[in-house]
């Protein structure tokens, strides 16, 4: 197509530019609303949990953000539709970034409650069925889509209640809590390492291990991933050996010591949010770039075409820099303000989450972190650990569903025809 | 810049320190009716009326806490007890501060004595009041640790046996007030009517706030219950 002849190069450069502003968006306010539950309950300073962050949002973003970029690149979309106009393709997933990208920032500026993640299915789904056709919308898989977002919370939330339950009675309401805390947490350690270890072998690490020609099957995947588990739990344990019992905190809170316990768990946790997180959202950033790189370098929309490692990479960084200039600053704002969480709640929210997102990552749904968290947060409440929580969030939750979706449609539609428009 | 957060407005302000710190109030304005007992048997009114002042000054501000508590527990806050048996227990923590000072007011305002006899029988019935409200200070002392543990468990076992304490401190109050009763029986023909019929009352309200004291404790295993 001399379309991509001519104007190739700067569509790719576009696209990279859209992709890092989108994904430098996810890093300056999304991130803040995965670490938040642990630098609101002092388990991390905002100084360390943005070190985490940035370390394991990264991670999770190349490790294990195959499988829901997949999905926004080529899932939303039918490429059998497509296939005769792939300049349109291009023109709509270069829109859809920016639209969700200007959304984003708009909400950040006015101060709305936007999930990055609702924006940029929106926006997709936008250009596609109304610049387009209806029939270019896979709408089968955008149905399952929604359905992930009805789920997420759910799950998350049955996962942080029966966890909370367990810390209840394994712990909290036993003889010496301190010391049993120390006994059985490293358990729950290795719960985490093994849950994000087996579901990133399992489904995030296709494109790395297709390269390298390596195949695991599910019994070596298991077996990596209990090693992995063990070295958490082994970890752990040194770090848990070193809490000392402080006496002048026992005498005004019975249960201070055991906190401090569950804090060094939170750690961990937090690094599996911080991964959870990076490997659903870089998708939002990076899936459309990939789309376009892809229709320009090819020429065509194809069903099946492997993705370069650096558009991960590209997302990753983005993230990275977002949480650098901006994040540190969300982060803290949300952290003063979530000073009821205890370490022992925290760590029960935090894992239910942790664990629903990398599932949702491992199976290509890409959910909203944020709603995910406030679901575990009410699991939590639900087991009656927590004193008091505002039922009227659910309501506004549900408003920025149906604010954010067509916002981000109306956006994309717009830039759409603007590009066509341009390089039409 | 504004960050009208989900995960910020999640959290609501927990009701538990300010009702611990309620009933904290409630205690320390009760407690000073011994004091004022025993000046009123001394004859001393000047100190009885400062003392009066005091118990005033905390049961307005009792009455202040109460009020804020309730402004700040709206219909959609969602908490592992019940709002209702909250609020409940609540307004009777309210009343034992006022039952309190209306005892101190009305015997200010008659200067009413206490008959020769039933001086020592009247500082004991006071005192075991006074304690029995103490002991149910020490129950709702223990919601945080209750919400710590999740109203589970030992925490729950040890909260009902300060409850069964408090049942018994009770008991005792209602023994006692009978006796005097019954004594006050024996030498109310000797005494002015009128005077008598208040100390008849001015009894049946130090008896009452021992029960409204035994009553926020079972408002308290309500609240476990759930």
């Amino acid at each position: 197509m001399t379309l991509f002849a001519e104007y190739g190069q700067i569509l790719v450069i576009l696209a990279c530019v859209f992709g890092l502003f989108m994904a430098w968006g996810v890093g300056a306010n999304d991130v803040a609303n995965a670490m938040g539950t642990s630098v609101g309950s002092r388990a991390l300073t905002v100084k360390q949990a943005i070190l985490v962050a940035m370390v394991f949002e990264f991670a999770g973003a190349y490790l294990a953000g195959g499988e829901v970029t997949q999905t926004i690149r080529k899932g939303i979309i039918d490429a059998g539709v497509m296939a005769e106009s792939p300049d349109l393709l291009v023109f709509g997933m270069m829109s859809a970034l920016l639209a969700a990208g200007t959304w984003l920032l708009l909400a950040s500026v006015m101060g709305w409650p936007v999930s990055t993640t609702h924006s940029i299915v929106g926006a997709i789904v936008g250009f596609a069925s109304v610049g387009i056709s209806v029939d270019a919308v896979n709408w089968g898989k955008v149905g399952s889509i929604v359905a992930s977002w009805v789920v997420s919370p759910l799950l998350a939330g049955t996962l942080s209640y029966l966890l909370f339950r367990s810390v209840q009675r394994l712990i909290l309401t036993q003889e010496n809590p301190f010391y049993r805390a120390k006994k059985i947490i490293p358990f729950y350690m290795f719960a985490v390492g093994f849950l994000i270890a087996m579901v990133t072998l399992l489904k995030g690490l296709k494109h790395v291990f297709k390269d390298i020609g390596v195949q695991l099957n599910f019994g070596e995947c298991a077996f990596i991933a209990l090693l992995v588990g063990l070295l958490v739990m082994a970890l752990g344990t040194v770090l848990l050996s070193r809490v000392q019992v402080d006496e002048a905190a026992e005498k005004v809170n019975r249960f201070a010591n055991v906190e401090r316990v569950f804090a060094i768990l939170m750690v961990f946790t937090a690094c599996a949010m911080a991964f959870a997180h990076g490997s659903n959202d870089v998708a939002n950033a990076v899936g459309p770039l990939a789309a376009v790189v892809n229709v320009v370098k090819s020429g065509a929309v194809e069903a099946k075409s492997t993705m370069p490692h650096w558009i991960l990479l590209l997302g990753g960084v983005g993230i990275v820099l977002g949480l650098a200039t901006y994040g540190f600053k969300v982060m803290g704002t949300v952290g003063r303000k979530i000073t009821e969480l205890t370490p022992s709640r925290g760590f029960a929210a935090e894992l239910g989450a942790a664990a629903t997102v990398v599932l949702a990552s491992g199976t290509g749904l890409p959910i909203s972190t944020t709603h995910t968290l406030v679901g575990a947060v009410l699991g939590v409440g639900l087991a009656r650990g927590i004193a008091a929580l505002n039922l009227r969030i659910i309501g506004t939750i549900f408003m920025s569903w149906l604010v954010t979706l067509p916002a981000g449609a109306g956006l994309a539609i717009l830039f759409f025809y603007f590009f066509k428009g341009l390089f039409g | 810049m504004v960050f009208n957060n989900p995960l910020s407005s999640l959290f609501g302000k927990s009701p538990i320190s300010p009702l611990q710190s309620h009933m904290t109030v409630v205690v320390s304005c009760t407690e000073l009716l011994c004091d004022f007992m025993d000046a009123a048997i001394a004859n001393d009114w000047q100190q009885a009326s400062d003392i009066y002042e005091r118990m005033s000054e905390l049961e307005h501000e009792a009455d202040a806490m109460k009020r804020k508590l309730r402004l700040h527990l709206p219909k959609s806050l969602f908490m592992p007890m019940d709002r209702t048996d909250l609020l409940n227990m609540l307004s009777q923590q309210d009343r034992i501060a006022n039952r309190s000072k209306d005892i101190a007011g009305l015997m200010l305002g008659r200067t009413m004595g206490i008959p020769r006899g039933l001086e020592a029988q009247m500082t004991e019935f006071v005192a075991t009041s006074v304690e029995t409200c103490r002991q149910a200070h020490k129950a709702i002392n223990e919601l945080d640790e209750l919400l710590e543990v999740g109203f589970v468990g030992k925490e729950v076992a040890f909260v009902e046996n300060l409850i069964g304490e408090l049942d018994a401190l009770e008991d005792r109050t209602d023994q006692q007030e009978q006796d005097i009763r019954h004594n006050l029986f024996a030498k109310e023909k000797e005494l002015p009517p009128i005077d008598v019929m208040f100390l008849y009352q001015v009894i049946e309200i130090i008896g009452e706030v021992a029960d409204l004291s035994q009553s926020v404790g079972g408002k308290l295993q309500l609240l476990l219950a759930r």
